[in-house]
């Protein structure tokens, strides 16, 4: 069992050493112990200010103690680090905004979650999704084959909806490789067809590639990034063989963010760029409302709010696109404070949705930031382009008796958009 | 004794300071180019300076907009911290007696004034440090230490210039023993976050530039 087996503090030594850089020894040197980041953080907040969850405390009960006895730690001490480092940060990167030299504590608990999972210490479902993703490619276990049917299906089946409705797998040379989370193949195949109706409907050329169609990158939270840099790597190669002019990211937060942002640097990529460029449903559809590709019957009527995700409203560059397109989408759109880069976590990211069962209930308590900001909207309607805010928003929906429905983008546009006459489906009478 | 602390210890004060600040400096910049590509790649001089400016300015970072009392007593702190020793009077005529540069100076009545606001600040952010858990909880022996060296210059400067406690050759080589220990300290100590600031900043404005995100 690998809780008997030594620790091996030249492997966590490796990881340290593979990570000291100026930035880091500079953020060591500089931090004066202000205390700035507590409040920034929603674990701090919605665990009653207790300080053994302020930022800085567990940067230092987790990489500086591993620091400190240079690797030489028993596995006692790293399942102590492992709820710190997984249960009590889900490397938001808020903390940095507050901290007055912009240190950034996230850095940190994900050199300490690498230097853990060197050694097996990680929650068990992120271990199991590591293995997935070598030997298929994806987290949810999926073969290609079973993936291609379910578009094929999900295109059959949406010619109910539009007229002629495609799922092009394969095509070289077109304007978007749009790829999902494998969470959709497997439960909720819908997006697939409503992300492709959305883009039908505004005439992109698009395809899905059948290898390299999952975007989600979790093994950026579980602290392999040879895994990571092997899915990044998979997904620009199925851009760049089917000469795809841009990858397009389902809405879904971290997959974007390890696409865009970290991926290059995993890969090896110069300039630190993705070799194809990277873009998201949240600009894409941005893009076709804008340029009048997607007109509406009218826009959304009810109270809405908008989740910003962190990985594509601060780690991502969509804080503002999201606002707008929430705006051309809806008559009354209501923002939770402080949103866009400022947004709190929801406690679904840094890996916490796939923790699974052991970790829901610090899940919905550390939540409750986010469940008292909806709540202060008013809204009955969230809408979430994440995956994994979705899934914790729903859940803090029961816990916390929101009476909220959550929406996708994809969800609304094909609720709210005006097909064009040929796209309508045989007998649809115009309303 | 008197002759070595106002004579020979200041001079090595100041060159260890800017000796050792300058090696720090260009020793992390060495070791950046080799070891944080990221920074190059992404490097926005606009946000990088954005990032240092909101920061240097009260109220101007959304951090010290929601933390108003820290933000008056780090200001109050480090304005008088830096503004006392550079224009006290009794330190330009020193100068210009000893080395005939003429330096521009407060009057004494206010750079009296400001050591006592330095030194009420300086008591708020000790007093913080213990009141407050969630600060409590991170600081350690050496932010006390660093606390006092930089407390110690401003507390004899002010005693000595009143004639207090001791008489008053002996505080005021006390005054510049502490005040060399401050400057020797500030490469090597917490306090080298004078220079480091400007750095850590700028690298974390380009960082959030490139998602198209502020930090201030």
């Amino acid at each position: 069992m690998s809780d008997q087996m030594p620790v091996n503090a030249e492997e966590i030594m490796a990881v340290i050493e593979r990570n000291d850089s100026a930035r880091l020894r500079a953020w060591l040197k500089t931090c004066t112990s202000c205390g700035l980041c507590s409040e920034s953080c929603f674990f701090y907040l919605a665990n009653d200010n207790k300080p053994e969850f302020m930022p800085q405390y567990k940067a230092r009960k987790t990489l500086g103690e591993l620091m400190k006895n240079k690797g030489k730690v028993t596995r006692a001490q790293l399942e102590e680090m492992k709820e710190v480092a997984w249960a009590r940060c889900t490397m938001c990167r808020r903390c940095s905004q507050y901290c007055p030299f912009g240190i950034e504590i996230a850095v940190m608990i994900n050199v300490a979650r690498q230097c853990m999972r060197t050694q097996n210490v990680c929650p068990d479902r992120l271990m199991t999704i590591d293995q997935s993703y070598v030997e298929f490619g994806n987290q949810m276990s999926i073969p290609d084959e079973e993936f291609v049917e379910t578009c094929e299906w999900m295109a059959e089946e949406g010619q109910d909806r539009l007229k002629d409705l495609e799922i092009p797998i394969d095509k070289e040379d077109t304007n978007i490789m749009f790829v999902v989370n494998s969470r959709e193949p497997k439960y909720y195949p819908q997006d697939i067809q409503e992300a492709a109706m959305v883009m039908h409907a505004a005439g992109e050329n698009w395809t899905m590639p059948s290898h390299g169609w999952e975007a989600t990158n979790l093994s950026m939270f579980s602290g392999n990034l040879k895994v990571a840099g092997q899915v990044t790597q998979t997904l620009y190669d199925a851009a760049i063989k089917l000469r795809a002019k841009k990858i397009c990211i389902t809405e879904c937060g971290h997959a974007y963010r390890a696409a865009k942002y970290e991926g290059p640097y995993w890969t090896k990529q110069p300039g630190g760029k993705a070799p194809v460029e990277v873009t998201h449903a949240v600009a894409l559809f941005h893009s076709y409302m804008k340029e009048g590709r997607i007109k509406l019957k009218h826009k959304f009527k009810d109270a809405i709010t908008y989740q910003h995700p962190c990985n594509l409203s601060r780690s991502g560059d969509l804080g503002e696109l999201g606002d707008e397109l929430m705006e051309m989408l809806c008559e009354n759109y209501v923002p939770m404070e402080p949103h866009r880069e400022w947004s709190h976590c929801c406690c679904g990211g840094g890996g916490f949705i796939p923790m699974g069962a052991d970790y829901k209930k610090t899940r919905m308590v550390a939540g409750k930031v986010k469940a008292e900001q909806i709540q202060k909207t008013g809204a009955k309607f969230v809408l979430v382009p994440c995956h994994n805010c979705t899934d914790q928003i729903n859940d803090l929906n029961k816990e916390y008796n929101l009476g909220i429905k959550v929406m996708s983008f994809k969800e609304l546009i094909c609720e709210l958009m005006d097909l064009p006459p040929h796209m309508k489906p045989e007998g649809e009478e115009d309303e | 004794m008197y002759a070595f602390v106002n004579g020979p210890l200041v001079w090595i004060a100041f060159a260890v300071l800017v000796l050792g600040s300058l090696w720090q400096i260009v020793s992390l910049y060495k070791m950046s180019k080799r070891t944080d590509k990221v920074y190059y790649d992404h490097y926005n001089p606009g946000a990088a300076a954005a990032s240092v400016w909101a920061w240097l300015m009260p109220f101007g970072s959304r951090s010290w907009r929601e933390h108003p009392g820290l933000t008056v007593g780090t200001f109050a702190f480090h304005v008088c911290l830096i503004a006392v020793p550079l224009f006290a009077l009794g330190h330009a005529a020193t100068l210009e007696f000893n080395r005939g540069i003429a330096w521009p100076s407060l009057p004494d009545a206010v750079a009296d004034k400001m050591t006592l606001v330095f030194l009420a600040a300086a008591l708020f952010l000790l007093i913080r440090r213990f009141a407050v858990p969630q600060v409590r909880i991170v600081t350690e022996c050496k932010d006390i230490v660093v606390w006092v060296i930089t407390v110690l210059p401003f507390l004899t400067g002010y005693l000595s210039a009143h004639k207090l406690l001791l008489d008053p050759d002996t505080m005021l080589m006390l005054h510049v023993f502490t005040g060399c220990l401050m400057l020797i300290c500030i490469p090597f100590t917490k306090l080298a976050h004078v220079f480091l600031f400007f750095m850590t900043r700028a690298f974390i404005g380009s960082e959030f530039a490139r998602r198209g995100t502020k930090t201030w």
